[in-house]
């Protein structure tokens, strides 16, 4: 009786070792490839407090000497970019100017499309459909000489409303394939007992569908902020000096004529940069894993 | 006067008629049972009379007035889906004021419809939950709830009860009963279950391939099926068929079964002489018989399947498998040579080429 118990205690102390040894191997390789990950980041990070001659002397990679905060203030409000000393402030407003617009105008077409072609198909939806997905394939430097062309035409290029329509516009394909896969998967019984109820098409879009849209309209938000915040070429093509979108000014720190590269403004620029889609993630992260596997696992 | 009017209504999607002619005068305060086979068009049949399908041809006509254009919102109607179609983020207070909100009806008077219905559906309790926190018995109520509070013309039900367990679907199909006595409004259900069907209905509509096959009482549909494929289709264990031939001799006719003595039975039909027919016998109108017995069958026992109320046995007659319902402490044991005496009374012939009743 006691030998079976010790044989067994012995094959339970086998055990908890060998459970202990893959612990510790699974946990080393995350930390591993965390450290990969963040370190970048946390290198990004440090060069914002040291100052330029620090990081030329030392590298790039050290800990900071002291505890510098000026290059914030002086890459959003004074940093000289293309011939203007006002920083990049003005630009990262104009990102924001344009993208919150374009993010909402965008998602709630997207929405309505998605409504449409899933819950009101007509004759040829389905080829309008397949069409429109022409858009999510199609690289945007094709449509750049066109957009360019239009925008010049009409002026729109002056203003930031113009980039807001080319975000929405290139957008729309994404959008309407978000949210028509996720309408495809609400019951068609809904929508005809809204009908018998006496619902109409906007009322049924608005108390029905769109109360059930949270979470595909965080993965298209969150999809489509990051996407245009992020947005680079029609951004620098279509805007110029003051008007352009922050990510054209992070671009013109590696055109600045000097012959020194200020890389703690150029570290404190790019986290600025970063910013907003970071938070976004942040606030609507946990929606987006679960609404792009939405439908996967019914 | 007609509640509904169903008249020559075809339906088809492309090449494929799902619909061929069906007509149906539905009176007021009537129960119709539209019944049949998946895929044989009871379910098309009711989306066109709700207005969410458009017929090829016909017309339908609800209170004398024609609604083929007619949105279905403004039809007069109340449905009662397969799935419950319950809006999935209101409350079953917000569920069942929906439709009364889309049309307008002034707050107090929707107050009144909701604690009317909800008493009489007994889903008072229920009323500031989600759909999702409710079991199948209760959406099911919630959804009859839905329809009930409009007051409307005609209830559609469209397959209510086939996603609830054997159990609580027999209690809900009492319930149901229970409501249309009570509120006796003309209904439309759509099964595919034939005892819900004859529980339910005051009339049967059976329909086979996108045709109706039978429209009458339950009871006359049972014992007097228009052909053999209502005769299959109503009841269980299903009609037996068997093959034979028929000699009318004056008063009388003569049944030459397929592997059995020849029987006697009143003459029914004006026949040829001789003609080759199919004789429909209910397994409940085939059972043991007595030393006495005129019209009887000799078979072999294959297969004895007891149910505890009775006993069901497939017997080997000629070339012909035919179930009989025997009583328990009568039935034969595998195996045995068993007497059958049949119902002559009760029996159906159908002709053997059209397969149309002959009686």
């Amino acid at each position: 009786m006691s030998d079976a118990m010790n044989l067994n205690d012995l094959e339970a102390n086998g055990e908890a070792r060998k459970r202990l040894i893959s612990r510790i191997a699974i946990y080393g390789l995350l930390g591993l490839f965390s450290f990969i990950y963040i370190a970048p980041l946390v290198v990004v990070v440090l060069n914002t407090f040291r100052s330029n001659p620090e990081i030329a002397a030392r590298g790039m990679m050290a800990w900071p000497n002291e505890l510098r905060w000026d290059a914030w203030p002086r890459v959003w409000g004074t940093y000289c970019l293309n011939g203007r000393c006002e920083g990049m402030a003005q630009n990262f407003w104009n990102s924001v100017y344009m993208t919150i617009p374009a993010t909402i105008i965008s998602t709630m077409l997207g929405a309505l499309n998605g409504y449409i072609l899933s819950k009101w198909r007509f004759k040829g939806s389905d080829t309008l459909f397949t069409l429109m997905m022409f858009g999510v394939f199609m690289p945007g430097q094709i449509a750049l000489m066109p957009w360019a062309y239009l925008l010049g035409t009409t002026g729109l290029n002056k203003t930031m409303w113009g980039l807001v329509l080319v975000h929405v516009i290139q957008g729309i394909s994404f959008t309407t394939l978000f949210a028509r896969n996720y309408y495809v998967n609400i019951p068609d019984d809904l929508i005809k007992a809204a009908r018998i109820d006496g619902a109409g098409f906007w009322r049924i879009f608005r108390k029905i569908i769109l109360p059930l849209s949270p979470p595909i309209l965080i993965v298209t938000v969150i999809w489509q902020f990051t996407g245009i915040w992020n947005e680079f070429l029609y951004g620098v093509v279509l805007t110029t000096g003051a008007s352009q979108p922050v990510t054209a000014a992070v671009a013109a720190f590696s055109q600045t004529g000097q012959t020194v590269r200020e890389f703690d403004i150029m570290s404190a620029g790019v986290l600025i940069a970063a910013l907003p889609p970071l938070l976004v993630y942040l606030l609507g992260g946990k929606y987006f894993v679960r609404g792009l596997t939405q439908g996967a696992v019914k | 006067m007609a509640e509904l009017l169903v008249k020559n209504i075809r339906k088809s999607f492309g090449a494929v008629e799902v619909l061929k002619d069906i007509t149906l005068d539905v009176k007021s305060g009537e129960f119709i049972a539209l019944v049949g086979p998946s895929g044989c068009g009871k379910s098309t049949l009711l989306a066109i009379i709700a207005g969410l399908e458009k017929a090829t041809s016909g017309t339908i006509s609800i209170r004398n007035r024609v609604v083929n254009s007619v949105a279905p919102k403004d039809r007069d109607i109340a449905m009662v889906f397969q799935s419950y179609a319950l809006y999935p983020t209101m409350t079953v207070r917000e569920n069942m004021m929906f439709g009364m909100e889309a049309r307008g009806v002034p707050r107090d008077q929707r107050e009144v419809a909701l604690k009317r219905v909800s008493s009489l559906l007994q889903i008072d309790q229920l009323l500031n939950r989600k759909p999702g926190q409710l079991s199948g018995g209760q959406r099911q109520r919630v959804a009859m709830g839905r329809a009930l509070v409009r007051d409307p013309a005609l209830f559609l039900f469209d397959e209510p009860l086939s996603n609830l367990d054997a159990k609580l679907r027999v209690e809900m199909r009492g319930e149901i009963k229970k409501l249309h006595q009570t509120i006796g409004k003309t209904t439309v259900y759509v099964t595919h279950d034939q005892v819900e069907a004859m529980t339910l209905s005051s009339r049967i509509a059976v329909l086979n391939k996108g045709v109706l096959q039978q429209f009458d009482e339950p009871q006359k549909v049972y014992d007097h099926p228009a052909n053999m494929f209502v005769a299959g289709f109503m009841g269980s264990p299903a009609m037996n068929f068997i093959p034979a031939q028929m000699t009318t001799r004056g008063e009388t006719a003569e049944l030459a079964l397929d592997g059995g003595q020849p029987l006697k039975m009143k003459r029914k039909v004006a026949l040829a002489s001789s003609s080759a027919v199919i004789v429909g016998i209910r397994p409940e109108h085939l059972t043991h018989a007595t030393a006495s017995a005129a019209n009887t069958l000799t078979g072999i026992a294959t297969l004895v399947e007891p149910t505890g109320s009775e006993t069901h046995v497939i017997c080997r007659i000629g070339n012909s498998d035919v179930t009989a319902k025997f009583f328990p402490y009568q039935a034969p044991k595998q195996g045995d040579t068993v007497r059958l005496a049949i119902d002559m009374e009760r029996i159906c012939i159908f002709d053997a080429k059209t397969e149309k009743a002959l009686a």
